[in-house]
This record gives C-alpha cells, sequence and structure tokens, in this order.
C-alpha cells in the first residue's frame, strides 16, 4: 500500500506526459496526414502578381504563366507529372438543378498529382485534352446538389450552357487543412477550360509532381530557374512552393508542443523522485536493524547499497509501467470518446521509462549510501 | 593445536564525549578448536565489547587479534565483513531474523554475501542441512511470526551454521526464552559443540555459562577468572531434572 502511494509519485507524472503526447502526437498526425493528402512532393507554381497603377493583386493576379511554361516544365528530368490549372467559379445546371462550383481545368495527370483516385467511371485523357472534349469529373458534393436520386455517371451538365458529359465522380476526400470542401469541384480537360468555357490564354497555376520526396527541392530550383530563363524577367513573375513548406510549418509548432509536455514531464517526475526518496530514507530508519543484520553475516557496506538502491529503482519503474499503462489507456478513452485519433510514439515510452529509473537511481541513492554507512554494532541495537 | 582466538593486549577505548570509555584494558585469551566458552560478567565488564571485536563488528584501539591466523584488528570495513561472513556465525538474544522471509530464506541470507557465488540449488541444500542440524527442517517455509521463540533461536543458529564458520558466536542467546526452551538451546549448542565445532557465549547467567566447558569471567575491562566448568551441566539431565519438578508442583 505504501509502495503503491510512493509510486503514485511517478505514476501521475509518466502517465500524464504519456497521455498527452499520444493526445498531441494524435491530432499531429491528424495533420499531417492532411497536409500529406494535398499530396505528396507537390510543387505548385503560381504566376506573378498584376500591379496596375499602385494596386497589386494577389498571386496568380497577373497572366504570366502558359501553356508553354507547362510543357517546358514536363520536360525537366526531376519531374513526374504536370497539370497546368485554370480556375473559375460558375453556375451549373443539371437534372432540373442548378449550382454555383468550381471548375477547373486540369490534364489527366490531376489525380494523380493531387493523390486523389476516381470512385466510379474514368479520368479523362490526354485524347479529350486534344480534341476538347467536354467531358466532366465531378466531386461527391456537386453528386449530392444535382444528382441526389440518380447515377450521375453519362448525364450531360451545362457549364455556361454547353453540355458535358459526366465520365466519373471523385472519391469524396472531405475538407482540407484551409476548411475548403475538396469535394465541390466539376473537372474538365484544361483546353475544354480554356478554349470553351473561359476562353483564356494564360493558367492560374501549374501543378508539378517531384519524382520522388528527395528531389523535390532540386525540382523546385530547376523549375525557378526554367521559368527566371523562359520569362527574361528583372523581378520573378511567379512562385514557387512546395508541401515541404507547409509540413515544416506544421512540424515546428508539435515540436514546440512536445518542449513543453518535456517541461511539465521533468517537473512532476522530479516530484515523483522526491517522494521515492522520502520513502527510502524512512525505509532505512525502519529497517536499520536488518541492516544490522546482513553486515553482521558479512554484507559490505556496497552490497547495502546496491539493495537499497535496486529497491528504489525497482519502486520508480513499476511507476513508470503503470503510468504509461495509464496514460495510453487514458488516451485511448478519450480518443474514443471524442472520437480523436491517439498515436503513441514508441520513442516517448522509452524515454519515459529511462527516465523513471533514472529517478529511481538519483532518489534511491542517498538513502541507499546513508544505510550502506551505518555502523552495524549500532544498527544491531537499534530498536 | 592453532588456537582459533589469539587476543594479545586487546584494548578497546572510546571517545564519548568529554571522558574517553576504557572499555576493555588488555585482556590476552586464546581459544582452541572444539572449546565451548562462556564469557560472563555484569553490565559494564566489557564483555559487549569484547564480544564485538571477537565477532569482527569493531577494531580493537590497541593491541592484536589473531582469528583462524589472520589478523583481524588492521582490517578495512569490507575485509571485516568478508571475515564476519566466511569465519564467524552470530547468535543474538533477539534472534534478528528477517520478518516476512521464511526461515530457509533467512538461513540462505548469508550465502548472498559469499564471496564466491554458491548457485542457488547449493544455497537450498545447504539450508536444508543447517536446518537438519538444528531439527527444524519441517518448518523451513514457515515465517519467523509462526515460529516460537525456541524455534526462531533454532532458525537464527542454522543461520550461524551455514557458511560452515570457524567460531559460532553467541550473545546471551537464550536472554529472551523461558528456563526450558533455554535447556533445550544450550542442547543444540552442546550437540554442535559435541561436533566440534567451536563456541563462544556471552551471558551474565551462570545457570547458562554452566552448560559450557569453560568460563572466563570479565570485571572494569579485565579477565578476573578463567578456569574449566566444574560439574558440567548436561541439557538432557537438566531437561529431565526440569520435568520432575514440574510433576512434583502438579504444573501440567
Amino acid at each position: 500500500m505504501r509502495s503503491l502511494l510512493t509510486m503514485l509519485g511517478v505514476i501521475i507524472g509518466v502517465g500524464a506526459v504519456i497521455g498527452a503526447v499520444s493526445l498531441t502526437s494524435g491530432a499531429t498526425k491528424q495533420v499531417e496526414d492532411q497536409v500529406s493528402s494535398l499530396g505528396e512532393n507537390v510543387i505548385t507554381v503560381f504566376s506573378g502578381n498584376f500591379t496596375s497603377g499602385g494596386m497589386r493583386g494577389g498571386w496568380g493576379s497577373a497572366p504570366t504563366l502558359t501553356l508553354a511554361d507547362a510543357k517546358a516544365i514536363m520536360s525537366l528530368p526531376n519531374v513526374a507529372a504536370v497539370s497546368p490549372e485554370v480556375r473559375d467559379r460558375e453556375q451549373i445546371l443539371a437534372n432540373g438543378q442548378n449550382w454555383n462550383t468550381q471548375v477547373l481545368g486540369e490534364s489527366p495527370d490531376y489525380p494523380q498529382i493531387l493523390d486523389r483516385s476516381i470512385a466510379s467511371g474514368a479520368m479523362f485523357t490526354d485524347q479529350d485534352v486534344r480534341t476538347l472534349a467536354k467531358s466532366a469529373i465531378i466531386g461527391k458534393t456537386v453528386v449530392d446538389q444535382l444528382f441526389p436520386d440518380i447515377n450521375p455517371l453519362g448525364q450531360i451538365i451545362r457549364i455556361r450552357n454547353l453540355p458535358f458529359q459526366v465520365v466519373g465522380v471523385l472519391t469524396p476526400k472531405g475538407f482540407n487543412l484551409f476548411g475548403q470542401d475538396q469535394d465541390d469541384v466539376v473537372i474538365v480537360p484544361y483546353s475544354s477550360h480554356m478554349h470553351r468555357i473561359t476562353t483564356r490564354t494564360f493558367l492560374n497555376d501549374i501543378l508539378v509532381e517531384a519524382s520522388s520526396d528527395k528531389t523535390i527541392l532540386l525540382a523546385q530550383n530547376e523549375i525557378t530557374d526554367l521559368l527566371s530563363d523562359r520569362h527574361r524577367s528583372k523581378d520573378p513573375d511567379f512562385t514557387v512552393r512546395n508541401q515541404a513548406d507547409l509540413m515544416e510549418r506544421v512540424s515546428s509548432a508539435s515540436r514546440t508542443m512536445g518542449f513543453l509536455l518535456a517541461g511539465v514531464a521533468a517537473v512532476s517526475l522530479v516530484v515523483g523522485g522526491i517522494g521515492i526518496m522520502n520513502i527510502m530514507l524512512v525505509s532505512v530508519t525502519e529497517r536499520t536493524r536488518e541492516i544490522g543484520i546482513r553486515m553482521a553475516v558479512g554484507a559490505r557496506a556496497a552490497d547495502i547499497l546496491v539493495q537499497f538502491l535496486i529497491e528504489a529503482v525497482t519502486l520508480s519503474a513499476i511507476g513508470g509501467a503503470i503510468g504509461i499503462a495509464g496514460g495510453v489507456g487514458f488516451s485511448q478513452a478519450v480518443a474514443s470518446l471524442k472520437n480523436m485519433p491517439t498515436v503513441t510514439p514508441v520513442g516517448w515510452i522509452i524515454v519515459a521509462v529511462a527516465s523513471s529509473a533514472l529517478i529511481g537511481i538519483v532518489s534511491g541513492f542517498y538513502p541507499a549510501w546513508k544505510a550502506s554507512k551505518l555502523d552495524p554494532i549500532e544498527a544491531l541495537r537499534y530498536e | 593445536m592453532n588456537a582459533v582466538i589469539k587476543l594479545d593486549e586487546i584494548h578497546k577505548v572510546y571517545h564519548t564525549g568529554e571522558v574517553d570509555v576504557h572499555a576493555v584494558r588488555g585482556i590476552s585469551l586464546a581459544i582452541i578448536p572444539g572449546e565451548f566458552v562462556a564469557i560472563m560478567g555484569s553490565s559494564g565488564s566489557g564483555k559487549s565489547t569484547l564480544m564485538n571485536l571477537i565477532g569482527a563488528l569493531d577494531r580493537p584501539t590497541g593491541g592484536h587479534y589473531w582469528l583462524d591466523g589472520i589478523d583481524v584488528s588492521t582490517l578495512s570495513r569490507d575485509a571485516l565483513a568478508d571475515v564476519r561472513n566466511a569465519k564467524i556465525g552470530f547468535v543474538f538474544q533477539g534472534f534478528n531474523l528477517l520478518p516476512r522471509t521464511s526461515a530457509r530464506e533467512n538461513v540462505e541470507m548469508p550465502m548472498l554475501y559469499h564471496r564466491h557465488r554458491i548457485p542457488p540449488r547449493e544455497q537450498h541444500a545447504r539450508a536444508m542441512t543447517a536446518l537438519e542440524m538444528v531439527g527444524l527442517s519441517q518448518r523451513a517455509d514457515h515465517h519467523p511470526n509462526q515460529l516460537s521463540g525456541g524455534q526462531q533461536q533454532r532458525v537464527a543458529i542454522a543461520r550461524a551454521l551455514v557458511n560452515r564458520p570457524t567460531l559460532l558466536l553467541a550473545d546471551e542467546p537464550t536472554g529472551n526464552l523461558d528456563t526450558q526452551t533455554s535447556i533445550e538451546i544450550m542442547g543444540v549448542f552442546q550437540k554442535l559443540n559435541d561436533q566440534g565445532i567451536t563456541i563462544i557465549m556471552v551471558t551474565h547467567e551462570l545457570d547458562v555459562a554452566r552448560f559450557t566447558k569453560r568460563m572466563v569471567v570479565l570485571r572494569d575491562g579485565k579477565i578476573v577468572t578463567d578456569e574449566p566448568v566444574p560439574n558440567r551441566s548436561l541439557a538432557g539431565l537438566e531437561l529431565q531434572r526440569l520435568y520432575a519438578a514440574q510433576q512434583a508442583v502438579k504444573l501440567d
């Protein structure tokens, strides 16, 4: 019973840390998943800003990126896929309904780049791009709004009164990090978008997939060099961003959280260690006679020291183990109640075990040393 | 024959407070293997101090002490611990068993501190042999609080024997026991002595001392008499006499 109370400090300390770490790393993991669900190894090239009479537009406002740019990027060595992107909001009519949504002009590589898949039907092809086909891929939200009761495949939707045939439906992906509904979208071949819907000659941006996560920076630099060369402009009239930037920001936030937790952990473990030292001092006093007996039958000072150290370490290690179990249990319980993801990092478990053992050694050392310095005659006489 | 114990002009002075206490003032003594010696004296006679010195729990401030040929008076703390472990078996007045630990585990305890590791199987066997010698092998798994005083003292004797010491050192071993149990314990000592084990016993009771073979009486830190015990008591006879006396007053 007393041992349990002694361990409580370490149990609570370790448990709190493991629980909190599990929940935060669960949340971090969720964010990271979302970031990587935007597509891995994706580089986005935005066109430059547009300045007119002192008024400066945002990125993408200036017509600087062309299809030729996109094709040039395609030929770079570390680039796996390219989709020239044209964006527009349109009122869509179909099935006696109408709905305002974003209409994207893309290449057939779009699902691959952004890590999306087609739930039913098929993506339009390069052939469709060449022939300015009136084919459309629609998202789940659009399906729900326009075709609540019927299979949308093969149906006709009207964009600016032009009939497009639905050839595929995207697998739902939900909201992205910025709260945008990724399923409220209609995707058509970029050529059809540029010639039939908007009659635009410039791209909003270019989506690029690097060949691997190792070549992403290389590809980014190559794209920058290529476009600078092609545009021959003093100030770059475009920007190149990648997902790694976003990932970096997210993980730095979670690192800060980690340091905070480590601080809390250190405090609670120190408190736990003081508890163990206290009880070990009491134990040494209570067992003075036992120490005397052991010394009389030939225990060396080191034997006594090791015995009490082992007891202290055992106490704190058991406390640590219970704490880990409690922390994992707590985070699982919270996770299932609040429907949050939880991940218990193995590294933190190792840290918890190591630090609780270390605390046993540190806080047990003084009492053990005191015990080992007892005079056997005095200890035997102790009542 | 080589002496098990040879004390040569042993002195012990305690520096406590302002006055130095001269507890042992020049004791010389030799004890040969197979002896059964009682060290007697009233309190303050220095017998406890002498006992601690003989038991290698303490070092003399003057003189030399050879235990089994080793000059113990100059050894370090750890070396003293090793000497106690290998050469001396202690039996205390208060039994000094570890609670919450079975009799057998108590007996095995000194073997944990042996300089040469003893395999657990052998520890077990030796503990059982030692318990058999004191007639307690059936109670090996009992805890001290399940045993009577006499039985606890037998466990303590078994613990003292388990490392096969050259000397058994008993400090008032019957001080906490009634007459009958005291005689039984003395019987155990006599039996062990008959098997050749050297025993030194500190006591202040003459009745108990009469079970030994040699009586050394101390006063003021010096030996006043050192002579063989005449008409030595034998445990078996004394027990019969006690029963007879109990019968006479119809105690049972």
